[in-house]
């Protein structure tokens, strides 16, 4: 009966706790808390013990154990185990922009790199699609990133940074340099990058200059060498009249 | 007071049982040796973490986040346990319950030992974490007055803000004090499984049960609740496990807070109430077990 009794008090307890439980969960959801799921295919990734200490609320030091060996897999050039290492490491711990951002870094700048240079294929169409493989890894792991972190500037500006250096792409540059400005703690020169992009962009000249005329306008801290030679550039391009041009920099 | 001058229940009764079980075990060994590893494991994670300045001070700060995770629920756990096993060992239980001392007021006490000794190892903890990650903190920012001497007053200020902000963040304080709840949480948990419990090893291999499924009771819950076609066998197992485990992963906030999240004050007040509310229960629930308990 007392065991009956128990039971019973338990149940009742946890129908009275399930509400609370549940709107906390609901709020890390929102806050992008958790935002592991702990299915078999993360079993198969991690392993036995990192999957054991993850469901026992230690991943982040899995993640950081993954993360050492990740590190030595990039000394020796294994750039396979490196993939495989971060994809486990952005599973396991997917707020932390580090991750997702060294991972991106790996994959576009040194794979890529080493791809294009690869000896073992003679090649060099090959080795251009293996390059162009890793460049779409890298924006992957930063479109992921994003989606798991939107309120963080940082892999904005990091999938800007991709678009403009790897793919050559100034409108897709602009646009995440733009989101990147828009969010808190965003770096002061998110707005001007944004602008820089959109004047390397075909008709879109006349909206770059009006940006760059603003930042221009906004004071000597944003009159840098680059703002004042794009917005030069564009004077000549879009024919302003002189008297409306900016004064020439000083030598 | 009764006509006897005995008061059906005192604070004074169960303060003497408090510091008497908040003394007893800081004289026990084996929680020295695993306050020990959990200081050498913090006091470490400066060495363990020699990457960038960034990597540095998260893995610095998830090892000792981490450690002080598993040293405080292992301490809730391994402190509790023993507890009512070695009094009713030592007959110590029967002579205290002699003297006209409740079962509540005895529960309580020895509870309250248990969270007194977590507190202070809690505060030991953090106290070498914080010190660490200053030292830490002190060493990268004179690397980086160093590297950025050439750079202008502005650049050199962002680098030194950019340090400081990866180092110190006061959500840190939130993490250890949900740390701390869910320590009592456990506390609370053991000391109910010792009731009925024969033996410390029993209570502490269930503990170990409890504490991995109370980590995937969010699972199980969000399965059993959503509707699904798993078959009616599955439903009952899961609703149980939603129904009597509390869910522990609620409290591991350590891990986003050194990711760089910041908890509101809201749900870091919801989460700590919920922790209390799970401790009270399970208190409760020792005592309904222990009221009726032949010594």
């Amino acid at each position: 009966m007392r065991v009956f009794v128990l039971l019973l008090s338990l149940a009742l307890f946890g129908a009275a706790k399930l509400p609370a439980e549940h709107a906390i969960s609901a709020a890390h959801r929102s806050l992008h808390f958790r935002a592991v799921d702990f299915d078999p295919a993360l079993r198969e990734q991690i392993g036995q013990l990192g999957f054991i200490a993850g469901l026992s609320g230690f991943r982040s030091l899995v993640a950081d154990v993954l993360f050492v060996r990740a590190h030595v897999a990039w000394e020796r050039t294994e750039w396979g185990r490196v993939l495989l290492l971060f994809r486990q490491i952005t599973t396991l711990q997917p707020r932390s922009i580090l991750f997702w951002d060294m991972a991106a870094w790996h994959m576009a700048w040194n794979a890529s790199a080493a791809a294009l240079r690869d000896s073992s294929q003679p090649r060099v169409a090959l080795r251009i699609k293996a390059q162009r493989e890793y460049f779409q890894l890298g924006k992957d792991f930063l479109e992921r990133g994003i989606k798991n972190n939107p309120d963080r500037p940082q892999l904005y500006e990091a999938l800007a940074r991709l678009y403009r250096d790897k793919y050559n792409d100034h409108e897709h540059a602009a646009e995440f340099f733009e989101k990147a400005a828009a969010l808190p703690g965003a770096p002061s020169y998110a707005k001007r990058f944004a602008a820089y992009e959109l004047s390397h962009c075909e008709g879109r000249e006349t909206e770059a200059y009006d940006r760059l005329q603003r930042l221009y306008a906004a004071g000597e801290q944003e009159r840098l060498p680059t703002l004042i030679r794009r917005l030069k550039d564009l004077e000549i391009k879009l024919d302003i009249p002189l008297d409306q041009r900016i004064p020439n920099p000083v030598p | 007071m009764s006509r006897s001058g005995h008061r059906p229940f005192s604070l004074g009764r169960i303060a003497a049982i408090t510091a008497n079980t908040f003394t007893e075990l800081t004289r026990l060994k084996a929680l020295h040796i695993l306050l020990f590893f959990a200081l050498l494991l913090i006091g470490n994670s400066i060495f363990m973490a020699q990457l960038t300045f960034q990597e540095e001070f998260q893995v610095l700060k998830d090892i000792a986040l981490g450690s002080m995770s598993i040293f405080t629920s292992l301490l809730a756990v391994v402190a509790t346990a023993r507890l009512i096993p070695q009094d009713l060992e030592a007959r110590t239980l029967s002579t205290i319950l002699a003297k006209p001392v409740a079962r509540v007021e005895y529960l309580l006490g020895k509870l309250a030992g248990v969270l007194l000794l977590l507190a202070l190892s809690v505060i030991i903890m953090s106290a070498l974490f914080f010190i660490v990650l200053k030292v830490r903190e002190q060493t990268v920012l004179g690397e980086t007055m160093q590297q950025t001497q050439a750079a202008t007053p502005d650049q050199r200020a962002e680098a030194l803000s950019a340090v400081r902000a990866a180092a110190f963040n006061v959500n840190l304080l939130s993490g250890i004090g949900i740390m701390y709840v869910k320590a009592c949480l456990l506390a609370a948990l053991t000391l109910f499984v010792s009731t009925f419990a024969t033996t410390t090893i029993f209570t502490t291999v269930s503990m170990v049960f409890v504490y991995f499924i109370g980590h995937l009771q969010s699972t199980a819950r969000e399965y059993w609740l959503q509707a699904n076609s798993a078959g009616w066998l599955t439903k009952i197992f899961l609703a149980l496990v939603a129904l009597l485990f509390p869910d522990l992963q609620l409290f591991n906030l350590a891990d986003d807070i050194v990711a760089g999240s910041a908890i509101p004050l809201a749900l870091f007040l919801k989460t700590a109430a919920l922790g209390f509310f799970y401790a009270g229960f399970y208190l409760l629930l020792a005592w309904t077990v222990f009221y009726r308990k032949e010594l």
